[in-house]
């Protein structure tokens, strides 16, 4: 797709889901829609570091809750409106990405993971103790009624500026595969030996990426306490984003940006409409069939798939 | 709080039973990642799986636990290399094994944990064992049997390994294929074979971990979660493929939880201990005895 | 060939008559029986699942009795739920799926602060009443006035938690100078710690340990350990279902020497964990919402617990009772009187009925006060006494859990210390 029809496309899409939100009364597509677009931007951050450069970041979470946190301090010292939140759990969430890069610069594949693994641990230890936050108590977050401007409905709002979020992401994902950027990641992934032999600097590059991707996850987390009104660590640190951020990027595809997009929309709505029907565990239990299924059947995600059905047959 | 010596000398034996506990849950993970490269990361489900078969035999037919964990550990077996059968033909023979296999056993995870809740529900299951209750007392030393009952079959368990490992032509098989497998093919034994052994062997292992497991603390289908992370970091921390190094690693981290729960408050072990699993990744990734 | 035509043409005929007889039929008390729907999210799965499918039960209890009795207006109640998952996150997108597009005339909450919070600034939206199962607190940050707690702690929560232990302590013979408080790093247990240490002041009682300790522990003996070596007279535990049972556990293998043991200890209540203790809980003070002593007799709460158990054992939760069913059950009663009573569904009328009356339910007269709090806490600090055996009918008999606080349901002295009630 060139890149003129990228941004048309993007822009689009952006004012459709916004003409559609503003005749839209029923909130409670706003609230899941939130949730979907929020898992998109984080499959998006999560496949820059796993599915571009080849290492698979298990701490999700952290990144994710520390953007969270960071508005929640905030929201105690003074409050700011949500853009500005967004930009300084990102950067927050950046500046971890980049020290959890260095600490990690010399491990390699599952190496890797656990220390990601570790780090989400001693993270969630270090604000459970923080008194400041509420620690284990958990924290409130009154949510103002209204969006500024508009007048509708704050979660309108919320949806709106996550939808931009995605967007965003989708777009610097895209960026990064066409650059020369994206060439150094591919090369770190396929082979890093080689990579460095032939000259590419892979430590940098390495921290580009983790930074990135950390800031963007930081950045989806920032809004999560206006959402939600009551944020604990437990919460926080669910689980399931890190599970999520692994499976979507994983069914979808993790070759291109739109893999992330994908798999983030399937999974995600599938996971909203099992929770208002359904329900229980059986949530969980399409997690896991899905990730196992699309693992074994569909190596290359939805992409894959529709690659091989698009490819014109050679006789 | 003060540094007194018996509270010190009670501290590091708690941790050294708890430390051959996690021995046994990790001791399977040691195989399946340390030798064989596959990060299966739904070990903890296989745990929490006998930890309920020990649970269910144990109440209807009130046969010891860790007997029930033997019984049924040809089972066990036969489940792990069934799951092996499934990795190999599904990544391993396309050679595309890290993230994917990693996805399946997550997947793996989830399908455990659902059926668990499915068929017993979520309340927490306890297990009777005449041994549970009793406590040995040598001066400022405890020895709650419930703990050290475990720590004995632990070690137990891991002699038991190593002896095979080192000893029979299948152990050293074994110890082969984590080491070159071209040569092992050249050898003429079949590396698939040999790793289906290995891994059926670590699946058996958390069979009986899980048994360990209930005599020690109540369970419910997602305790698993709180192992995924302590196992991968003893492994490491151990040095891939090192029994010693291993039990070593695990004994350090019931230790630091230990001794960190007595002196400075427990809702710091869990930063303390990961965050020196953190330190020796990075300063020394190899681990302790690491080859 | 025809004649088979006008066959199948005379049956479809006749299908079409049937059907719009029936139809006819079916459609007239339609209208009369449109149902009044209850939504509500409860915890189904994840830790607090086991409460959660309790009070589901209770809650369902209720439905069935009620539309055996006619329903509520005439109208049969139904019940719209949905599985939250213990996951805070689900709770918004779950009550505006209730009440934007399922259009619930009623709602309550699910079970556990952390469930509830998220839902609050929808209900204010919508202007709902709400009534709250065991929520700490929760209307503190909105000052709701539609807003109901179903929990006997009384408009000072974060005291009440430890006030019956204390108080109860505090007449134990020698009298407790100092005092060891831990709990886990969670929401319930740090409130009510927090609680403990205000109280421990007014009473006099010198702080010798205070610690908490992470949900993912494994082992307590480290912990019960440095307990004993600051050799308090009480010790004072908040806690949940695993770590109750591990820090009980260690404290009898170490065999913990204190003046009063116990606490706000969550799990006591439950069957399991009672089965599974038997004599090791006596001598154990802790907090009860019900027990089958006599001065505790409230109408109906038998019928209640004899509906629920059987049925509760059948489904895998918790088979006693005593803890959270007979207060969700209670509820529905109050949200069903005033339903009633007002005659309408409209929220305000029904909020403000509920706000001045005090009403006999199967856990004893309740009445609302300011923030929808409780105005008399009713949290019964029990010792366990005599168990013999791990026999669960044991625990349905009276004499087993002796009421020690409050006062105007006492029906014993407590016996201390601790060594010596264990026996």
């Amino acid at each position: 797709m060139r890149t003129t029809t990228f941004w048309m496309v993007a822009l689009l899409v952006g004012v459709a889901v916004f003409a559609l939100s503003m005749l839209v009364k029923n909130q409670y597509y706003f609230f899941a829609g939130y949730v979907v677009l929020q898992y998109v931007v984080l499959a998006t951050a999560w496949n820059i570091l796993g599915g571009y450069t080849g290492y698979v970041n298990f701490g999700t979470a952290a990144f994710f809750a520390l953007g969270a946190y960071s508005t929640v301090v905030l929201y105690k010292l003074f409050p700011l409106p949500v853009p500005a939140l967004i930009l300084i759990g990102g950067i927050v969430s950046g500046v971890i990405g980049l020290g959890m890069g260095y600490l990690t610069l010399r491990l390699r594949g599952a190496f890797f993971s656990i220390a990601t693994l570790a780090m989400a641990v001693v993270l969630q230890t270090l604000i459970t103790n923080w008194e400041y936050v509420g620690g284990s108590r958990g924290a409130y977050i009154i949510r103002p009624a209204k969006m500024p401007i508009l007048g509708n409905n704050y979660i309108e709002y919320l949806f709106l500026v996550m939808l931009a979020l995605a967007v965003v992401a989708v777009a610097i994902a895209r960026t990064i595969e066409r650059s020369r950027l994206g060439y150094g990641f591919a090369a770190i992934r396929d082979d890093e030996l080689a990579a460095e032999a032939a000259g590419v600097p892979t430590l940098r590059l390495k921290l580009v990426a983790t930074t990135l991707s950390g800031a963007l996850m930081g950045m989806a987390g920032a809004p999560l306490p206006y959402y939600v009104t009551y944020l604990d660590p437990a919460s926080g640190f669910n689980f399931a984003y890190a599970v999520n951020s692994i499976a979507m990027p994983l069914i979808g595809g993790m070759t291109s940006w739109i893999g992330p997009i994908i798999g983030a929309v399937f999974l995600g709505t599938v996971q909203q409409v099992v929770t208002v029907t359904i329900s229980s565990a059986l949530n969980l239990l399409i997690v896991g069939v899905l990730l196992v299924a699309f693992v074994i059947i569909a190596p290359n995600g939805i992409i894959g798939l529709a690659q091989t059905w698009l490819r014109p047959r050679r006789r | 709080m003060a540094v007194s010596l018996d509270l010190l000398l009670s501290a590091v034996v708690a941790g050294i039973l708890l430390g051959g506990f996690y021995a046994a849950v990790t001791v399977g993970v040691s195989i399946s990642f340390g030798m064989l490269d596959i990060v299966n990361i739904a070990h903890p489900a296989f745990i929490i799986l006998g930890s309920y078969i020990a649970y269910i035999v144990n109440t209807h037919f009130g046969i010891d636990p860790i007997l029930v964990s033997l019984i049924v550990a040809p089972a066990f077996y036969a489940l792990g290399a069934a799951v092996y059968q499934i990795y190999h033909l599904a990544f391993e023979r396309r050679g595309d094994e890290s993230l994917r296999g990693l996805a399946f056993f997550f997947g793996l995870l989830f399908i455990t944990e659902v059926a668990l809740i499915l068929v017993f529900g979520v309340d927490y299951r306890f297990v009777n064992a005449a041994y549970i209750g009793i406590t040995l007392h040598y001066g400022p030393i405890d020895l709650p049997l419930r703990m050290l009952v475990p720590f004995a079959c632990s070690i137990a368990l891991l002699v038991g390994l190593q002896l095979f490992l080192s000893r029979s032509f299948i152990g050293r098989a074994i110890m082969a294929v984590s080491q070159d497998r071209l040569a092992l093919q050249l050898m003429s034994a079949d590396p698939a074979r040999i790793k289906r052994i290995a891994f059926a062997l670590s699946i058996a292992t958390a069979g009986v971990a899980g048994a360990f497991l209930i005599i020690i603390q109540p369970v419910e289908p997602s305790v698993g979660r709180d192992y995924i992370g302590r196992v991968f970091a003893i492994c490491v921390l151990g040095g891939l493929g090192s029994f010693p190094g291993m039990l070593t690693a695990a004994m350090l981290l019931g230790i630091v939880e230990s001794v960190t729960a007595t002196f400075y408050g427990p809702s710091w072990s869990p930063a303390v201990a990961f965050g020196f699993l953190l330190l020796t990744l990075a300063f020394r990734p190899s681990g302790i005895m690491g080859r | 060939m025809l004649k088979a035509v006008f066959r199948t043409m005379r049956a479809h005929v006749i299908a079409a008559m049937a059907a719009t007889v029936l139809m006819l039929a079916g459609a007239w008390p339609t209208a009369a029986a449109e149902p009044i729907k209850i939504g509500f999210g409860m915890a189904l799965t994840g830790g607090l699942a086991g409460n959660g499918k309790a009070a589901l039960i209770a809650i369902q209890i209720w439905a069935e009795q009620v539309n055996a009795k006619g329903g509520l207006l005439g109208r049969p109640v139904q019940l719209v739920y949905y599985d939250d998952q213990t996951n805070p996150a689900t709770v918004p997108g779950i009550y505006t799926k209730l009440l934007d597009i399922d259009k619930v005339d009623l709602v309550i909450s699910g079970y556990g602060t952390n469930l509830q919070a998220p839902a609050m600034p929808i209900i204010m939206q919508h202007g709902m009443t709400f009534i709250g199962l065991f929520g700490l607190a929760v209307n503190d940050q909105f000052h709701y006035d539609r807003f109901f707690q179903m929990q006997p702690n009384g408009p000072d929560a974060k005291h009440a938690l430890s006030q019956g232990f204390l108080e109860a302590a505090m007449k134990a013979n020698p009298k407790p100078k100092t005092l060891a408080i831990v709990g886990a790093d969670a929401e319930y247990p740090q409130v009510a710690l927090s609680g403990a240490r205000d109280v421990a002041k007014k009473l006099g009682l010198k702080i010798v340990y205070d610690n908490s300790y992470p949900p993912s522990t494994v082992d307590y003996t480290p912990i019960v350990r440095a307990i004993q070596a600051t050799n308090p007279d009480a010790v004072f535990v908040a806690s949940y279902p695993p770590d109750t049972a591990g820090i009980i556990r260690a404290a009898h293998e170490l065999d913990l020497k204190t003046t009063v043991f116990g606490g706000g200890m969550i799990g006591l209540q439950f069957s399991s964990l009672k089965q599974q203790f038997g004599p090791l809980l006596n001598g154990i003070v802790y907090y009860e919402l019900y027990a089958p002593e006599p001065t505790l007799n409230f109408p109906g709460i038998t019928d209640f617990l004899r509906t629920y158990q059987p049925r509760a054992a059948e489904a895998g939760a918790d088979a006693l009772g005593f803890y959270l069913p007979p207060y969700a059950y209670a509820g529905m009663q109050i949200l069903g009187e005033a339903v009633e009573a007002t005659k309408s569904l409209d929220q305000q009328k029904i909020a403000q009925y509920i706000h001045a009356t005090s009403f006999k339910t199967v856990v004893g007269d309740v009445r609302f006060g300011k923030d929808g709090e409780w105005v008399e806490p009713r949290l019964i600090y029990v010792q366990e006494r005599g168990i013999k055996g791990n026999d669960i009918e044991q625990f349905k008999q009276p004499g087993h859990e002796i009421v020690l606080y409050p006062s105007e349901f006492k029906s014993g002295d407590i016996v201390a210390p601790y060594a010596a009630a264990k026996h």
